[in-house]
């Protein structure tokens, strides 16, 4: 049930991610997103991330990408025009990018030393409790940093839409 | 065959994280450029969670949080950029945008 899983939404996320490269309009790029974002969620799900799997649905799916089209959908973004690309990136991108995908399999496939397979509760440390535990004693500090960080990124986007820049 | 091992979620997270870049360097829309700087974002996110467990300790959870907070601010203040690029220019392909290009 584990490999189903794993091989129905990793080839969901990879054809999603497939499709945002290929598609032109940035609108079907967004929902490709929105796919990965969500077959993403299931791996983490599977990988014992609870609280992960969560906020990545609410938080990624949800705001994130809800910001995405809005600004798409503000702006009356078109298909991007087919530009003259050269002859060499025309025929030789994709068997590269192929032949780069292998070797980079290969060398994770071989440097990674022999580890467990992956079960379903095999790692129950990602519930929320646990990790909220982690976030309020050991990363406190960098918890706190990141709402000025939040702050901050306020502030820009304000200064950044007014009328007059 | 019941369970997958662990380098096949480094290998799905590896092949996200090449189609993020391919998608960076082809694509010519502003805003399909940023969402593949999200994909990249998200492949990345897969690796801290598949390492977390591998050594079955939530940390990596935490910088996958701290990963999705920047992500989120990243994309409040790379959207305004490009609300301010369009008002300004009228364009958005990338390519029309080399004001500082020699």
């Amino acid at each position: 049930m584990d490999a189903i899983l794993f091989f129905v939404f990793a080839v969901i996320a990879v054809a999603c991610a497939a499709n945002l490269v290929v598609q032109t309009h940035p609108i079907a790029g967004a929902l490709s997103l929105i796919g990965v974002m969500g077959s993403l969620a299931v791996l983490y799900l599977l990988l014992g991330g609870e609280f992960i799997a969560a906020v990545q649905v609410i938080v990624y799916a949800g705001a994130i990408m809800v910001l995405f089209v809005f600004v798409i959908m503000l702006l009356n973004a078109g298909a991007e025009r087919p530009v003259g690309r050269s002859v060499v990136a025309r025929y030789l991108g994709v068997p590269v990018l192929v032949i780069f995908l292998g070797l980079l399999s290969y060398v994770i496939q071989s440097m990674l030393p022999a580890s467990e397979a992956v079960r379903f509760g095999g790692f129950d440390g990602g519930a929320p409790a646990e990790v909220g535990r982690l976030l309020f004693t050991r990363y406190l500090l960098p918890f706190e940093v990141t709402s000025v960080l939040i702050l901050v990124a306020i502030l820009g986007a304000v200064v950044l839409g007014r009328k007059e820049l | 065959m019941n369970a997958v091992p662990l380098s096949w979620y480094l290998i799905l997270s590896a092949v996200l994280f090449s189609l993020g870049v391919a998608g960076f360097l082809v694509r010519r829309n502003i805003i399909t450029v940023f969402m593949s700087i999200e994909l990249m974002l998200n492949a990345v996110n897969l690796s801290f969670v598949t390492f977390s467990y591998q050594f079955k300790q939530a940390d990596g959870h935490i910088f996958t949080f701290f990963v999705m907070v920047v992500a989120a601010a990243e994309a409040a203040v790379g959207l305004a950029i490009i609300l301010a690029l369009v008002r300004t220019r009228r364009t958005l392909e990338v390519d029309e945008v080399n004001l500082l290009k020699f």
